[in-house]
């Protein structure tokens, strides 16, 4: 018996591919990576050093596409009798990995964050505010691995890449535009956040906030209410409503801590909280906690980042 | 223009989150009901957008009991014109997605909308399920869509960005935030959703995949460590040697 790992290899091996892998392998089980797309074959093999035996590459699909993506995997899952697909739960496995679980009748974890202990597998539940052990009851399993749940690990060296043909068929999903602002590090995959709520009292002293992050190498985040009024970009709005984050280092300036935006935060390893109001509600959730004016605390912390980084 | 949109119940976002029997149950004890907040802000209400501008009709569908009525009412409100109640109970995203996806089958729908997930099992499962039964194209994660002929135009997002579609319809799409602003239902609504249908539809036979054995709260947070606002060196220090983030 042996594991699929679906990996999306468009812009190279990004963290939650090498995560996927690590996972596959902690299963236990030969594992074989199915990707599509034009990523070379010494980029690939790479793949092996996390415990790839062999990578499956179907370069007639160059697209996202859900529909041509489930007939690639579920042809690798025939070709390779896998019992056990692993997704990175991104938002291509969003769109994939259901469709896949109908197409071959296997069970879907969506959201593990661990391997998995006897036949249950822990997933996030209540947007973070708990934990459910999910069962997979068919005989063909789906996981999909939140991302910064497990480290990757290169224990082996790279191995076989072999190309595919996964009968994709047609893509009825015109693709038109992509737009990808330069530089951004996407939230969902940070590993470390800078976020900022009303307490930063408009859109024009984002500049710290920015600053910080930019020193830490984080990617920046922010309250719902803060997207709401338009001061930052609504793909930065985390909370119950919004994306669920779980990075190494969340650092919160000007954020009550209400129990929806808490919700969507909890899963961060390491809290920091910048607040004036010592009564403030994120303070029970955190690790470090400041009571300070974020306009003096931000600015005084990137020049201790600052400092840190280069003598170090 | 016919639109299903695909409703779940969740709890209030400020309940209380608890487990009984041993941990295996969603303790429902003092827990309020409304509707999932993806559904009704984005799903719900885009479509009802659509059906202004284009005409058509919007249905509301769910798989539960009798006690999910109330729900799908609260959701009537906002001004679908019809509700459907699966009469079976949600063991699974597997489950749900099929009993929707039979009833689809023999109404001609042009557009199936759900949610990106439910705040409170949080899958965004169903969507995509439903669109691989029904054999249709499914965009996830949209947060504008708009109609034009046999053409659905819409943006998706994507890891780090924006990405434009087109799709010709039937398709089954899943909303995110953008597409739409939260309507609050007015008192004529209220009291015109007592009076819609609401059909209650026997299940097909179907399958379960996956089950919750247990549930676990997060384990409790020791006491967060005080910093000297003056002191930022500190705070470095604390993050690079105890904690290790950085
Ligand atoms: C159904 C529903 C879903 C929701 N989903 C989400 C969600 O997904 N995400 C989310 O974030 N919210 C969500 N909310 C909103 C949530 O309840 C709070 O209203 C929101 O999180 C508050 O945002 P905030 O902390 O930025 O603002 P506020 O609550 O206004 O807090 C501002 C904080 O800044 C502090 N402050 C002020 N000045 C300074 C200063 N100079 N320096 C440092 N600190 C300062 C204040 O002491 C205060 O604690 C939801 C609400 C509902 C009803």
């Amino acid at each position: 018996m042996s594991t699929l790992v679906y990996i999306n290899s468009r812009n190279g091996l990004a963290k939650n591919a090498l995560e996927a892998v690590t996972y596959g392998k902690k299963l236990g089980q030969d594992v074989v990576v199915i990707t599509t797309g034009n990523a070379e074959d010494a980029v690939l093999a790479k793949l092996g050093e996390y415990g790839a035996s062999k990578v499956l590459v179907d370069r007639s699909v160059t697209n996202d596409d859900s529909q041509q993506l489930t007939r690639v995997i579920s042809k690798a899952t025939e070709t390779t009798g896998a019992n056990t697909i692993v997704f990175s739960h991104d938002l291509v496995a969003k769109a994939v990995a259901p469709r896949l679980s109908v197409r071959l009748k296997a069970g879907l974890v969506a959201g593990a964050i661990a391997v998995p202990n006897g036949d249950t597998v822990k997933v996030n539940v209540f947007s973070g505010k708990a934990f459910g052990n999910v069962k997979v009851t068919s005989a063909t399993k789906i996981i999909s691995l939140l991302p910064n749940s497990i480290q990757p690990e290169a224990i082996g060296s790279s191995c076989a890449v072999e190309s595919f043909d996964g009968e994709a068929g047609t893509a009825n999903i015109k693709l038109l535009d992509t737009k990808v602002p330069e530089g951004d590090i996407p939230l969902p995959e940070a590993e470390l956040v800078v976020s900022a709520g009303r307490g930063l009292k408009g859109p024009e002293n984002w500049g710290m906030v920015e600053d910080l992050a930019k020193v830490l190498g984080a990617a920046t985040a922010c309250s719902r209410p803060v997207a709401d009024i338009g001061w930052r970009p609504h793909h930065e709005h985390v909370g119950q409503t919004g994306v669920a984050i779980r990075p190494n280092l969340y650092i919160a300036a000007g954020i009550s801590g209400a129990i929806q935006h808490l919700a969507g935060v909890n899963g961060s390893k390491v809290i920091v909280v910048i607040n004036t109001d010592s009564e403030a509600p994120f303070f029970k959730a955190a690790d470090y906690g400041i009571i300070g004016d974020a306009f003096e605390v931000l600015p005084r912390l990137t020049e201790a980042v600052k400092k840190f980084k280069s003598s170090n | 223009m016919k639109i299903l949109v695909c409703i779940s119940k969740s709890p209030d976002t400020t309940s209380k989150i608890a487990f009984s029997d041993n941990n295996t149950k969603f303790d429902e004890n003092g827990v309020q009901y409304i509707v999932n907040p993806y559904d009704e802000w984005y799903a719900l209400v885009r479509a009802l957008e659509l059906k202004e501008t284009n005409g058509g009709s919007v249905t509301i569908a769910t798989v539960g009991g009798a006690e999910d009525d109330a729900v799908m009412r609260k959701a009537l409100a906002i001004g679908a014109d019809d509700a459907v109640r699966i009469n079976a109970v949600a063991t699974d995203a597997y489950a749900v997605a099929l009993q929707i996806a039979e009833y689809a089958k023999s109404n001609g729908f042009d557009l199936i909308l759900t949610g990106k997930e439910t705040i409170n099992y949080n899958g965004s499962q169903v969507g995509g399920m439903i669109a691989e039964a029904l054999d249709l194209p499914f965009v996830s994660l949209a947060s504008k869509l708009d109609v034009n002929g046999a053409t659905a135009s819409l943006e998706t997002e994507i890891v780090g960005g924006v990405q434009s579609v087109e799709v010709n319809i039937p398709a089954v799409i899943s909303c995110a935030k953008g597409m739409a602003e939260q309507r609050i239902p007015n008192m004529r609504g209220i009291m015109a959703a007592r009076t819609k249908p609401l059909t209650v539809v026997e299940p097909a036979a179907i399958d379960t995949l996956t089950s919750f054995e247990s549930y676990e709260l997060p384990a409790a947070k020791s006491a967060c460590k005080m910093i000297d606002p003056a002191n930022m060196d500190e705070l470095v220090e604390l993050l690079h040697n105890e904690a290790k983030v950085i």
